[in-house]
């Protein structure tokens, strides 16, 4: 056993500031939240406002940009209509939604990220154990206090899908650049650019293919936070599943299931192949 | 006046820079050096002039500080003591933007595995350097046009480079760096990557643009038979130490050391093929 007397308890301290936290500044979080809750309802109204069969034409000429494959826009087509026999559109509009706004907020936080780390290696040194606990952390441990700052449904639930989906996308971005071809960053100082010139015309580009896969990693994880979602209020396919578990409807809960995977296959293949045909080009 | 001059250069990489300094003017080796202090040396002490017009090549073994050497003249590497001066100005003293804007219009470089753009065209990469000067695009894709039918490859302007072969890819890495019109040119071991067969082509095509755009050339190359073919002088370098400089006769019949010795033998006739005009004979 480990002695009691070398024990130190942090859980008073830590209440005592999410309290503090809460009293002081909780206009300030509501306020925040309702602005992230405003961009996902507007992306949730245009998602389930176009009509279903435009849906699936839009991601079926996404997943043919991306592959210039027919087979593949029929697949996703397919794929995406079978969601909507399953009767689950309107659901998973919502968790589309919820998802989209996650990996983009994931993508415009973890691009700037994944540069600053590249840049510097102190700072990159401290992030890693920064992103591995992001990623491993156990969700409910922020996500109540974070329910206590912004209250429940779709805010917190955006919160914790960002903070288990940004990890890749810095990870990949700092790869990308501190692996893009040294002589062709070399060159362009050669030439007079500026670190900034250098960042954005020479780094960035090469570093293009794996920050799309981080991306694309981005939205799968992001999907697989939808469950945990609804179990703090927002709305969509997690929902469905929760609520298949809690009445014991093991159909209710795998036909949502199966919807989920429907999703996860048809964002994988359009995003995949987009980093495929840029890397191939 | 000379286009380029060392004075001094030196390059220590590490921490105890002085104390490494201290140890190579006594006279220790690089190996030595770094026991002792953790510093690696790159460049000791180096003086040298560069004439106008003259083709400079700079050999030695690998490690042996030809690329530092290099690189010193456009300060992607920073020297740690001494000074470099390119027609009159002292490189180290430009502030940041100043810098910027000789490297602009002053100094191009040619790279060993050549450095391209792979997501920009053969044309769009010709006219980066001009893109970098706020050069209107259209202007600067003219004069990427012009360029390129200059390396004969006005067929291949909108391919991607990864397209071309390497051959074809140094001749973009060619016109990418005379399209500034810099009077002075750097290449770092420009041919070391192509086929022996390419590789004559290439030095033709240098040759040639050198006459025309009179062009002052330091190339670095650890091939004696380029030497034979391109040099006016040759500088010899070892473990980051000035071997010896002067031309090609002057290495041949003085060598200074057992290392300029023994690049001098690749420079013997029957193994080389000499430039017209141009002999180099066994004494």
């Amino acid at each position: 056993m480990f002695p009691e007397a070398y024990t130190v308890s942090f859980a008073p301290a830590v209440n005592a500031a999410i309290d503090a936290l809460v009293a002081n500044y909780g206009d300030g979080f509501r306020l925040a939240g309702r602005g992230v809750l405003a961009v996902i309802v507007a992306v949730e109204q245009v998602l389930r406002g176009l009509p279903w069969w435009l849906v699936i034409g839009l991601a079926a000429g996404a997943a043919y940009a991306a592959a210039r494959r027919p087979v593949l826009a029929f697949g996703v087509a397919a794929a995406l209509t079978l969601v909507g026999v399953l009767g689950l559109w309107d659901q998973a509009m919502q968790t589309l939604a919820l998802m989209l706004v996650a990996t983009a907020a994931a993508a415009l936080l973890g691009v700037p990220l994944g540069v600053a780390l590249a840049r510097s290696d102190r700072a990159s040194l401290i992030a890693r154990p920064v992103l591995d606990a992001m990623q491993t952390l156990p969700s409910f441990v922020y996500l109540v206090p974070a329910m206590m700052l912004f209250g429940l449904g779709k805010v917190p639930a955006l919160l914790a899908t960002v903070i288990y989906a940004l990890p890749p996308v810095a990870r990949l971005t700092e790869l990308g650049v501190r692996t893009a071809d040294p002589e062709a960053v070399e060159a362009a100082a050669a030439f007079g650019a500026t670190p900034r010139q250098t960042l954005w015309q020479v780094e960035l580009p090469l570093a293009l293919p794996s920050i799309m896969a981080g991306i694309s990693q981005a939205t799968m994880l992001a999907l697989s936070m939808v469950v945990l979602a609804a179990m703090i209020g927002a709305r969509g396919l997690g929902e469905e599943v929760l609520l298949g578990i809690q009445r014991l409807d093991v159909g209710r809960g795998l036909t949502a299931g199966l919807a989920i995977v429907l999703l996860a296959v048809v964002l994988d293949r359009i995003t995949q192949n987009a980093v495929r045909a840029r890397a191939a080009r | 006046m000379s286009a380029v001059s060392f004075e001094g250069v030196s390059k220590i990489y590490g921490a105890r820079v002085g104390e490494a300094a201290a140890l190579l003017a006594a006279g220790l080796g690089k190996a030595q050096v770094l026991e002792r202090t953790g510093c690696v040396a790159a460049l000791h002490d180096v003086s040298l002039n560069v004439a106008a017009g003259e083709f400079f090549v700079v050999m030695g073994r690998s490690g042996s500080g030809k690329s530092t050497l290099l690189r010193a003249i456009n300060r992607l590497v920073e020297p740690s003591a001494g000074r470099v001066r390119v027609g009159g100005t002292d490189v180290g003293a430009l502030s940041a933007a100043q810098l910027t804007h000789f490297r602009k219009t002053g100094v191009s470089m040619v790279f060993q595995h050549f450095g391209l753009l792979p997501h920009k065209t053969v044309l769009d990469n010709v006219a980066f350097p001009l893109i970098l000067q706020d050069v209107p695009e259209a202007a600067a894709r003219e004069r990427a046009r012009v360029w390129l039918s200059r390396v004969n490859l006005q067929d291949y302007a909108l391919a991607m480079p990864g397209a071309l072969s390497s051959g074809m890819q140094q001749r973009v890495g060619l016109a990418r760096a005379l399209i500034t019109e810099a009077p002075l040119l750097l290449m770092d071991e420009p041919f070391a990557a192509l086929d022996p067969l390419t590789r004559m082509d290439m030095q033709d095509e240098v040759l040639r643009l050198k006459a025309d755009f009179k062009k002052t050339v330091v190339m670095i190359s650890h091939d004696p038979a380029e030497a034979v073919r391109l040099a006016d002088r040759v500088a010899i370098l070892h473990e980051g130490r000035l071997a010896q400089v002067g031309t090609l006769d002057e290495l041949t019949a003085r060598p200074a050391s057992v290392d300029v010795a023994a690049f001098v033998r690749g420079f013997a006739p029957g193994v080389v093929h000499l430039r017209p005009g141009r002999s180099v004979r066994p004494r």
